[in-house]
């Protein structure tokens, strides 16, 4: 469904990413896991063809997306949802306005239709009646769960969520791991979910890949990560600092 | 020795930035004609940003324009006066505020408060990846966000320079006849004897311009915002001083290329 190729990037004169090859099937849900800067944001952008690799390729339903041009992108990334790791609600818009972009986009008018759409993704990430409040109006995490509603909306064949649960208490937290759980069943939508956050990658995951200088360093099942003995493995799954010599 | 070496260097770098941005500002004015005949146009989009620009825009223009007529009329008289010349200040006043001072004031204005806006806007959305956000969901950024603004700009700002002159010329006249007591039916007459539908033409042509100049230099300017907020503040300062600097540059060859199609017999 999507494969990564030895995917190269730099980002300000550093290599970030050194080669990540990564595969996600039809209906799958892989879990990146990394530490903070290790890259995961860049490889999302760079699957979404937000950001050019310098080497390496990026295939969508066996399509080669690498070298397409912006205009020529488009099409795909409408197959494929994201979630920014800032929201990145547009912040002229009401919530409505909002989750009704894609959908105007695609070409829905009827006024009708939007606002029953609208109103069963907002109920489906807990926002039921916000349709007319402004994104500075929002707190982080209803931010987070706005545009995760507005990802969601055309229900796209592949979502790409950049750390959907940080910021939320664990209640709501443990609701879009649900969430993300059922839209696989329900919709077959396959997901790359990057986190820092160990429950809900055990809960979401059917592969869990651990993202190291730049490369995928480890994977395997929650099962096999957590009997897993590599060292740099075990401390990011237990929270460990050993490795960076902060230890007491 | 070296210094002045250092400072070859230093203009040389200057001068091969200015073209590099030169270059990519043309680029994006080239991507943004083309979008506007490959997209169907967002009028709802346009009309809006038409609506700051245009209405909102009025107060700070008439100003510009009425107190640039009336205090340029009244240095004309001071000095007109003393050959007995008070016949030629009707003229005078409204061919000026026709070719340059119309234009140039009403569109520095506009690169202020416009282009200002366009920049802070845009590159506040660039940094907090609303721009992502757009190209993510499918659409091109220069169709939904540069078109509009840069239509608005280009249709609002002849409007608004043809008020500043309306305005200009009339304060002019009352400053001229109602303060100074010039003969009002003869400046009248003589304003109209020796102003030429070309001299309004000028006015037209040169906001047309300039405003294509502040709407693509704010915009290029907001694409490429440096990240964090402190980006923001210099993105907007820079867009607005090039647009100016650009603008007043570019009136001086716009005046001699027109004056030579204009009045080439
Ligand atoms: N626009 C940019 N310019 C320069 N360097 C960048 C840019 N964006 C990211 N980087 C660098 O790329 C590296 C990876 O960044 P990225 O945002 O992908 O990290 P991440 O794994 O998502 O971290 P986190 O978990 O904290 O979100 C970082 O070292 C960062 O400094
Ligand atoms: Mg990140």
């Amino acid at each position: 469904m999507l494969e990564l190729k030895g995917i190269r990037k730099s980002m300000g004169g550093q290599e970030v990413l050194r080669g990540v090859n990564l595969r996600v099937g039809p209906a799958e849900r892989v879990v990146v896991i990394g530490r903070s800067g290790c890259g995961k944001s860049v490889m999302l952008r760079v699957i979404m063809g937000l950001l050019q690799p310098e080497a390496g390729e990026v295939f969508f339903e066996g399509k080669k997306l690498t070298g397409l041009s912006e205009e020529e992108w488009n099409p795909y990334r409408r197959k494929i949802g994201m979630l920014f790791q800032g929201a990145a609600l547009f912040d002229s818009l009401s919530v409505f306005e909002n989750l009704a972009f894609p959908l105007r986009e695609q070409g829905e008018k009827s006024e009708g239709v939007l606002r029953q759409k609208v109103a069963e993704a907002l109920k489906i990430v807990s926002l039921s009646g916000t349709e007319e409040k402004m994104p500075a109006e929002l707190s982080g995490g209803m931010k987070k769960r706005a545009a995760l509603a507005r990802a969601i909306i055309c229900r796209p064949d592949i979502m790409l969520y950049d750390e959907p649960t940080t910021g939320l208490d664990p209640i709501v937290a443990d609701s879009i791991n649900r969430l993300i759980l059922h839209l696989g069943k329900m919709f077959g939508m396959a997901s790359i979910v990057v986190t820092h956050d160990m429950v809900s990658a055990r809960m979401v995951g059917d592969r869990i890949s651990y993202l190291h200088e730049g490369k995928i360093y480890f994977e395997g099942t929650p099962e096999q990560v957590d009997r897993c003995e590599d060292p740099l493995v075990r401390d990011f799954v237990r929270g460990h600092a050993e490795g960076i010599g902060i230890t007491g | 020795m070296g210094s002045v070496l250092k400072l070859v260097s230093h203009v040389g770098a200057v001068f091969t930035d200015s073209c590099r941005t030169a270059g990519a500002v043309f680029m994006l004015l080239g991507d943004t004609l083309r979008s506007m005949v490959q997209y169907r146009l967002r009028w709802d989009q346009i009309f809006e940003q038409m609506y700051f620009i245009g209405i909102r825009s009025q107060v700070v223009v008439l100003t510009t324009g009425a107190f640039t007529g009336a205090v340029f009329a009244a240095q004309v008289w001071f000095q007109f006066k003393r050959f007995g010349m008070e016949s030629a200040i009707g003229p005078t006043v409204s061919i000026a505020m026709c070719r340059e001072l119309g234009p140039v004031l009403c569109c520095l204005l506009l690169a202020g408060r416009v282009g200002a806006a366009m920049a802070a806007e845009l590159s506040s959305m660039k940094i907090t990846e609303q721009v992502d956000a757009l190209r993510a969901l499918g659409v091109y950024p220069t169709e939904y966000l540069i078109v509009p603004r840069f239509l608005a700009l280009v249709i609002s700002a002849p409007i608004l320079t043809g008020l500043a002159l309306v305005t200009g010329i009339g304060c002019g006249y009352f400053v001229a006849v109602k303060i100074f007591g010039v003969d009002g039916a003869y400046y009248w007459d003589n304003t109209i004897k020796f102003t030429d539908s070309k001299d309004v033409v000028i006015a037209l042509i040169k906001s047309f311009i300039f405003a294509v100049i502040i709407s693509a230099i704010a915009c290029h300017k907001g694409m490429n915002c440096p990240p964090g907020t402190a980006g923001v503040g210099k993105t907007t300062t820079e867009a607005v001083v090039n647009a100016s600097l650009t603008l007043l540059i570019v009136n001086f060859f716009l005046t001699i290329l027109l004056n030579a199609l204009l009045y080439s017999n």
